[in-house]
């Protein structure tokens, strides 16, 4: 799988790339700054990109900039975002042209090789890859309003969208919940119509699961 | 016309002059203790003349303000701490001679007892000169027949038919002195503020002063906050992973298993310092705030509120970082309030630019009662825009709505 990876910070860079490399990455470009990160997306189209939210030269949302423009000439481009902090302004405009392959995740997460791995993995697929955290704040505002989609779900049920709009796969969600896979596609499904989501393919009524929220 | 209204404005006129009476002699002390001041005992006469000249003419301040909109606020520099010796008293001489408020108190003590004097005073003499006229069909046989003074006016009061025609100019001149009561008085009023108030340059000095005193209090709290912070989160994790690895590295050979444990446990709390870390640099430069700039920082608040919160920005630019920082932390923190006390359904956040202010106005329909002079946090909130020559502009009935108006002087880049 071939993968663009930016981050400015040499240590942390030389991680992610040896650490890639041991789950059979193959790292087309390793660079430190917004403008390579652009050329480096656009030329060499990677299966997906790890990309620092903030990059040289400015150390703003360079990185993060640089995703969003790259994916308006790519659509559909799989990246990975990484970042000292989650916002979930950040994670709404990553999410906003709803056509997944986006993951948004704090860099403690690499402490977690294989969690982390299979996030990127995630994403190369078009799913989406969510941080706790970001999905944590979601459900905090939204359980405080009546009127907020959340409301006409059920605990169990909101339980299984949070962890879907972590990205986990069903599998995951019900080992998480110790509950049996197919109480889970039970589960997702009522979501899918609770929410009023179009038929389409699983992973993509996931994305838009998660987007329900957001808006 | 409200006569009653008016003879209680001239007779207001009486302490005044009398004051002035007294000023006279602050002065001819105050001056007498500077001209001493070259044989050494001035060093001592000064402070004691210049603060007994001071309440007097305070006095003057109190009660020529009241008829002024705003009064007439003291302009003093703030006293220099005490500290006993020669050298405190020179410090205080130093203090009182270096206040132009001083020499503005000898000008007024000089002006006042001339020009005052005549204001104060010239409404009750033509009212008394009036009533007098009135009186003299009744007193002008004693008068004459005293060989007192029978002029009244440019009539002489000779016989009953004088008399009248002193009646008749008496009721034109009590009319005058009574009407005259309020304007020559405020006229008083006028030239005590144009001495006596502190000049702009004063006031502004007296503003730096203050807002650089509470500026540096503050930012000194925010620095021990954030040492104790790191000291007992992120060091203190850090010891605490240094140590484990430690034992770690001992057990290595002995006990792989245990080793593994220990190593999941250190991952665990490197993990919790890099929240603490992320908290804190939260709390000193939100991100988004670094990356975006205002609008978004707001936007991303209010992302963050448990509250429904709509954010509409127009701002055609950057203002500068600090000015960015102070006006987020007002909005969080009033966001933050509104959330803990006035329990709102819904928030409204407007960012704008105008007549080189950015203004932020938070809007919430929640019970409202939010009195600055009751809260600490709209206070500090004020201290804090201070600094920047900001304005916080509070509307908060109890029973609600709140609107907050923040403002602050800057341009944009």
């Amino acid at each position: 799988m071939r993968v663009v990876l930016a981050e400015d910070l040499f240590l942390l860079r030389d991680g992610l790339v040896r650490l890639l490399e041991a789950y059979d990455f193959e790292i087309v470009a390793a660079v430190d700054n917004g403008p390579s990160l652009l050329r480096a997306l656009v030329d060499e189209r990677p299966d997906v990109a790890v990309v620092d939210v903030r990059l040289p030269p400015t150390f703003t949302d360079e990185g993060l900039q640089a995703a969003l423009t790259a994916r308006k000439q790519v659509p559909g481009l799989p990246v990975l975002v990484l970042s000292q902090y989650v916002e979930q302004l950040y994670a709404r405009e990553l999410l906003a042209d709803g056509s997944g392959g986006i993951g948004y995740l704090l860099k403690d997460r690499v402490f977690d090789p294989d969690q982390f791995v299979e996030s990127v993995r995630r994403v190369a697929a078009g799913g989406t890859a969510m941080d706790p955290d970001v999905v944590a704040k979601l459900f905090a505002k939204d359980s405080n309003g009546p009127k907020g989609s959340l409301a006409r779900l059920t605990p169990r049920e909101r339980e299984v969208l949070a962890l879907m709009a972590e990205g986990r796969s069903n599998a995951s969600i019900a080992q998480a919940l110790v509950i049996t896979e197919r109480s889970v596609i039970k589960h997702t499904s009522n979501i899918f119509a609770k929410l009023d989501l179009p038929v389409s393919d699983d992973a993509n009524r996931r994305v838009l699961a998660v987007l329900a929220f957001l808006r | 016309m409200n006569i009653a209204k008016d003879a209680r404005t001239a007779v207001a006129g009486l302490p005044l002059a009398g004051l002035a009476v007294v000023e006279v002699f602050f002065f001819s002390l105050l001056v007498t203790a500077i001209s001493l001041l070259g044989a050494g005992i001035g060093l001592f006469l000064i402070p004691a003349a210049a603060i007994a000249a001071r309440s007097t003419v305070n006095i003057t301040r109190r009660l020529a303000g009241a008829r002024l909109e705003g009064g007439i606020p003291e302009p003093y520099l703030p006293e220099p701490p005490r500290e006993g010796g020669l050298k405190s008293w020179w410090a205080r001489t130093q203090w009182i001679l270096t206040d132009p408020a001083t020499w503005r108190d000898l000008a007024w003590m000089l002006v006042n007892p001339v020009v005052g004097l005549v204001l104060v005073l010239l409404p009750l003499t033509l009212i008394a000169f009036g009533v007098f006229g009135l009186l003299m069909p009744l007193l002008w046989e004693d008068i004459s027949g005293s060989g007192g003074n029978n002029w009244y006016w440019f009539v002489k009061v000779t016989d009953s038919q004088s008399a009248l025609y002193a009646l008749g100019l008496g009721i034109p001149t009590l009319l005058i002195g009574l009407v005259s009561a309020p304007a020559l008085m405020r006229a008083h009023a006028q030239l005590a503020r144009t001495l006596l108030a502190p000049t702009e340059t004063a006031r502004k000095v007296l503003h730096l002063t203050r807002t650089r005193s509470e500026v540096v209090s503050s930012s000194a709290a925010e620095l021990r906050r954030i040492e104790r912070d790191l000291h007992d989160g992120a060091q203190a994790r850090l010891v605490a992973l240094g140590m484990n690895l430690g034992v770690a590295e001992q057990l290595l050979a002995k006990d792989p298993e245990a080793v593994r444990a220990i190593l999941a446990d250190t991952r665990k709390a490197s993990a919790s310092a890099l929240t603490e870390l992320r908290d804190l640099i939260r709390g000193i430069h939100p991100p988004v705030l670094a990356d975006r700039g205002l609008a978004d920082a707001v936007r991303a608040l209010a992302l963050d509120s448990p509250l429904d919160v709509s954010v509409t920005a127009e701002l055609p630019g950057r203002a500068d970082a600090p000015v960015e920082s102070a006006l987020y932390f007002a909005v969080s923190e009033i966001l933050t309030n509104a959330a803990k006390h006035a329990s709102p359904t819904h928030v409204d956040v407007d960012l704008w630019y105008a007549d080189g202010r950015i203004r932020a106005q938070v809007s919430d329909d929640g019970h409202g009662g939010a009195d600055p002079s009751r809260g600490t946090g709209l206070r500090g909130i004020e201290r804090r825009l201070a600094a920047f020559d900001g304005v916080l502009a509070v509307h908060s009935p109890v029973g609600g709505p709140t609107t907050l108006t923040l403002e602050i002087p800057c341009a944009l880049s």
